[in-house]
């Protein structure tokens, strides 16, 4: 199996990931082989057989609608690479959501 | 016997009876760590001398007035380095965490330190425990300690070659796919992935939330089970935590054999591509099992051969949507500097992670992406289903199942790093149990011709590590294979 | 060509809880940024979410009100896109197994009655917010995590008018339950039109256009009736209506385009690893019923039919709950709910506003509006001397009784008393009892005042008519 270099352009837009030529060239055939081999998974018949998301059996953990101490502005922004006013700042958004 | 040499349980005997003192611990590592870490690169970040000295100094004097002791007290721990540590940088092994110092600490982490322990170390990890080596690692690979030009298993490679080093008396890994028990079989020592919400989560580091597993890395099973009596039980703050009771894991150990235990031995897990010195000593360990009372019997897991690409499926795709917080906005690193907010976003994750991230992000990303989702992600989350039935029909059978770790002992630095593939096929043993959620354990059971340890798992019914544990020590009290030590050169 | 216009509408509802969806952080407004984050609203790494329950029990008695199924097995998904305000790269919502289904609720336009099938309802986090400033954005994460409620009808409204009605209806019932403050302007409800034209009798839906930044009434009916006409005058030109969103402009009065659906997202949805499943028992649901208080118009309904109110009366009353509430509490201390109606709605309701206040905190209980309504029901005093000394009672804290006995307000009402004065204004116009006598009975309403003005207008008004005709009885 091969995956078409557009393909490959567009998970990478998705997954917000600036990859170089020579990485996209690359990747498409690992992801291939790999994706290759993945069709094992069809090898098992899963006619009515319901997925697994989690192997958790409970149901229904919920907490209580109580108010917790928040962090203080400043351990908020500790990490952040760029902040002003007690705010995160970020490039201009051009485009939008 | 050199302090650094004790088990952990040894280790807490002689500070409660108060033989060693705090620190004397602290300094004894600090020198072993200066002897031998410029050789096994198993840290990523120490913890600073001299405040801990001055901890131990404070605790000594405590203790002096009143002696009240907890098990973990003054005990030297290493933990991996995707566990949060507040005020502790905690890296992922990832340039994208770069600065990145937690304002909190993980539920497992909070619990050894209301014991008083000693944060020795963060250990080195594949990038977001992604990978079986640590090469993947933006700090470098660490080595393994029986042989520094080959790898120490991954992705808690760090933790697990600490531990066979002597640089800290135990240590915290996670596990996803076998990244507490793989290398663990590198570096010839214990290591434990309990049930899935056996042990909270919270403040892991997600890699694949439905698989990740915080555990101990340990010197024998003893101190597996002494690790596991902090660390498990409820989290209200992680919903997928059990509110499972949780006994003395040690208690079991009165019983020194596995009399009355049926064991499993999984035709899938002895075929093709296991490496012959791997199999004749998990074949000769299951002779000693054998001699301890245990019954054995072949059993099957049909559906194993699929486990590898529905594991890769499944845990890529939760991967591609853990890693998406990593941008460049809260926390970590971000480009120097981009015309606007996309630029930003693709430079920052471009620069910041490594290939193999990458690479998963995009397979993750892939299988979840319109039109594929129900080829890949669905499908293998349908598999997951029936490997799971596997394991519950067996276990209505026989109460555990032994097999090896890792088809070959460890391998060679460099040599499968270019090889994704190949590298994912070498978790072809450990990966059912994540799928399942089920304990396992790996342990020593044998050295290849070349010197490198051979480890062999255990696995259990969920919730049933005592079980586990039991036949564990059993095995382990009936043969030397702990005692042998590595010598670092 | 005629054109009819097709509109489904999502509205974002913001839920009333102390505490955020998946965290402990409060849900208070108007804060200094980022005061009110923790590891899980922030997306820190190893950070872990869990459910909030009383989000959960809102959302099953919006569920409830708005005549839906509520799913017994539901699941929390990711929706996976990027933007600052979303911390975790995703946010947590629910995608193919909603909380509550198939419900419907009727709109009153153009003087008919219509439901609206709602398709779905489903619980999911906030973002947080984004401030553009010159240097580049910043981002208060803040409201991040607090809890919404989505609720998306089908296709069913055809009018702006409709959508306005259903709008404010729907506003009614979360305000009624209590799962929502209702404020457009402030964000708490939030809501997307889906609007496509179609020629009429066509059983087609057009190419459909989503409708953005809209937080008022009067913004959807202008978008909605904006984006009516834009849509009419391009398909009747021969074009082709694009899908995309567009945004509201409110400087310009008019709708532009956001995005495409060539940049449309891929969401890429998969369950939360990270939550359980919710499982919702039938004991659950009922348990929630019936802490369901009577929704707008059912009240309404039962305000004609028990109280034998008009309309306009039953309407007025029924526009909030707390009013409604007040109400029917003075109707279950005295039975006469026309008389406590007409007052209401003529002077307490003039006096809140005055005195800036709302029915919850009026200074006038129940209690003391009734007393004073029952002054004029047993004759003590006059209608008239009751909305004359209303603003006393308003602003103080004296009964109604009190007020009365110390202006001598009470009505002379006693027969000897008012057979004296009477007595006194015969004696006083012998012409004008002879007019009466004679038949030219308008005379009355003279004589009557007359004893009113001796009275210093205490004298009860019907009871002096009455003895007057008595006495000059033949």
């Amino acid at each position: 199996m091969s995956i078409e270099m557009s393909q490959v352009e567009h998970v990478a837009e998705l997954a917000r990931l600036q990859l170089s030529r020579e990485e996209l060239e690359r990747l498409s055939t690992q992801l291939g082989r790999i994706l290759t081999y993945m069709e094992e998974v069809n090898a098992a018949d899963t006619g009515g057989v319901p997925g697994t998301a989690s192997v958790v059996g409970d149901a229904n953990v919920l907490r209580e609608d109580e108010v917790q101490p928040s962090l203080s502005q400043d351990q908020a922004l500790s990490n952040a690479p760029e902040a002003v006013d007690g705010l995160f700042q970020v490039p201009q958004i051009i485009s939008d959501r | 016997m050199s302090l650094v040499k004790c088990t952990l349980k040894e280790l807490q005997d002689r500070f409660t009876r108060g033989d060693v003192s705090a620190v004397e611990i602290v300094r004894s590592y600090f020198l072993r760590i200066s002897v031998v870490e410029s050789k096994v690169k198993a840290y990523i970040t120490l913890n600073d001398k001299e405040s801990m000295l001055s901890q131990a100094e404070a605790l000594d004097h405590a203790l002096s007035a009143w002696r009240k002791t907890e098990p973990m007290m003054a005990m030297p721990i290493a933990v991996k380095d995707n566990i949060c540590t507040e005020g502790l940088p905690t890296t992922c092994g990832s340039r994208i965490l770069g600065g990145f110092v937690p304002p909190y600490s993980a539920t497992a982490v909070a619990a050894l330190r209301l014991q008083q322990y000693f944060l020795i170390g963060k250990t080195n990890l594949d990038e977001f425990g992604m990978g079986s080596s640590t090469e993947y690692s933006a700090f470098g690979a660490s080595r393994n300690p029986w042989n520094l030009s080959h790898v120490p298993g991954g992705s808690s490679g760090g933790s697990a070659a600490a531990v066979a080093a002597d640089e800290c008396v135990a240590a915290l890994g996670t596990d996803t796919g076998g990244s507490i028990r793989q290398p663990a079989a590198c570096c010839g020592v214990v290591g434990l992935k309990p049930t899935y919400g056996r042990v909270s989560r919270y403040g892991l580091i997600a890699f694949a939330s439905s698989l990740d597993q915080i555990g101990p890395i340990t010197k024998d099973v003893m101190d597996a089970a002494l690790m596991l009596n902090v660390l498990a039980g409820h989290d209200a703050r992680d919903s997928t935590s059990a509110d499972a009771s949780v006994p003395d894991f040690t208690r079991v150990f009165k019983k020194k054999d596995v009399k009355k235990l049926k064991i499993g031995v999984p035709l899938e897990f002895f075929a093709e591509g296991l490496d012959e010195e791997v199999y004749d000593a998990v074949g000769e360990a299951l002779a000693v099992l054998e001699d301890l009372g245990g019954t054995m019997e072949e059993v099957s897991l049909p559906h194993t051969g699929a486990a590898v690409a529905t594991y890769y499926i499944v845990a890529t795709a939760e991967a591609s949507s853990n890693l998406a917080r990593y941008d460049g906005v809260k926390y970590g690193f971000r480009t120097k500097e981009s015309p606007g907010l996309p630029e930003m976003y693709r430079a920052t994750r471009q620069e910041g992670f490594g290939p193999e991230v990458k690479r998963r992000i995009m397979l993750g990303t892939y299988a979840l992406s319109s039109g594929y989702y129900d080829a890949y992600y669905a499908k293998a989350q349908a598999v997951r289903t029936l490997i799971r039935e596997d394991f519950d029909r067996v276990f209505r059978d026989v109460d555990l199942l032994v097999t090896p770790v890792m088809p070959t002992p460890a391998f060679q630095l460099g040599e499968k790093i270019e090889d994704p593939l190949q590298m994912y096929l070498s978790d072809l043993y450990t990966i059912s149990a994540s799928l399942a959620g089920i304990p396992a354990i790996s342990l020593p059971c044998g050295f290849s011709r070349k010197g490198l340890p051979i480890g062999m798992q255990i696995l259990g019914r969920p919730f049933e590590e005592d079980v586990v544990l039991r036949a564990a020590r059993a095995y382990e009290l009936a043969t030397d294979w702990r005692k042998k030590r590595p010598r670092i050169r | 060509m005629t054109f009819e216009t097709v509109i489904g509408l999502e509205v974002h509802a913001q839920l009333r809880t102390q505490s955020k969806m998946f965290c402990g952080c409060a849900t208070e407004f108007g804060l200094p940024a980022n005061t009110r984050t923790c590891p899980v609203c922030l997306g820190l790494p190893g950070a872990l979410p869990v459910v909030n329950k009383r989000a959960v029990e809102m959302a099953i008695r919006t569920g409830l009100a708005l005549n839906c199924t509520v799913r017994t097995t539901n699941q929390f998904a990711r929706k996976n896109y990027f933007y600052p305000d979303l911390p975790k790269g995703y946010q947590i919502s629910q995608y193919d197994r909603p909380i509550c289904e198939h419900g419907w609720l009727e709109l009153q336009a153009n003087g008919t009655s219509k439901k609206v099938r709602i398709r779905r309802a489903h619980l999911e986090e906030d973002a947080g917010k984004n401030i553009h400033a010159d240097a580049g954005s910043l981002v208060d994460l803040n409201r991040a995590g607090t809890p919404l409620i989505e609720i998306v009808t089908e296709p069913d409204m055809r009018s702006a008018d409709e959508v306005v009605s259903y709008l404010k209806s729907l506003r009614d019932v979360l305000m009624y339950i209590g799962v929502c403050d209702g404020n457009m302007e402030q964000g708490s409800l939030r809501c997307e039109p889906n609007l496509s034209l179609r020629p009429a009798g066509s059983g087609e839906l057009g190419t459909k256009v989503e409708l953005k930044n809209i937080n008022s009434f009067k913004f959807v009916k202008d978008a909605i009736e904006y984006e009516i006409k834009r849509q009419t005058k391009v398909l009747s030109e021969g074009g082709t209506i694009c899908q995309e969103t567009r945004l509201w402009d409110i400087e310009r009065n008019q709708t532009a385009v956001m995005r495409s659906k060539e940049e449309a997202h891929d969401y890429r949805y998969f369950p939360d690893p990270d939550l359980v499943p919710l499982v919702i028992s039938e004991e659950w649901i009922e348990e929630l019923r019936a802490t369901i208080q009577e929704l707008p118009k059912d009240r309404h309904r039962r305000f004609l039919q028990d109280y034998g109110l008009p309309d306009y009366d039953a309407c007025v009353l029924t526009s909030s709950r707390a009013l409604a509430d007040y109400f029917e509490a003075c109707v279950a201390l005295f039975a006469e709910p026309k008389l406590i109606s007409n007052f209401v709605m003529s002077e307490l309701l003039r006096e809140l506003p005055q005195a800036g206040t709302t029915v919850e905190s009026s200074p006038v209980s129940p209690e003391r509006l009734v007393g004073l309504l029952q002054l004029v029901h047993d004759g003590t005093i006059s209608l008239k001397v009751a909305k004359e000394i209303f603003p006393e009672l308003f602003a103080g804290d004296k009964s109604a009784a009190q007020l009365v006995e110390e202006k001598g307000l009470r009505q002379l009402s006693d027969e000897g008393e008012l057979q004296s004065l009477i007595d006194a204004v015969i004696d006083q116009h012998p012409a004008q009892v002879a007019q009466y006598r004679g038949g030219k009975e308008t005379v009355l309403g003279f004589l009557v005042g007359q004893a009113m003005k001796r009275s210093g207008g205490k004298a009860n008004p019907q009871k002096v008519n009455a003895l007057f005709k008595t006495r000059l009885s033949p």
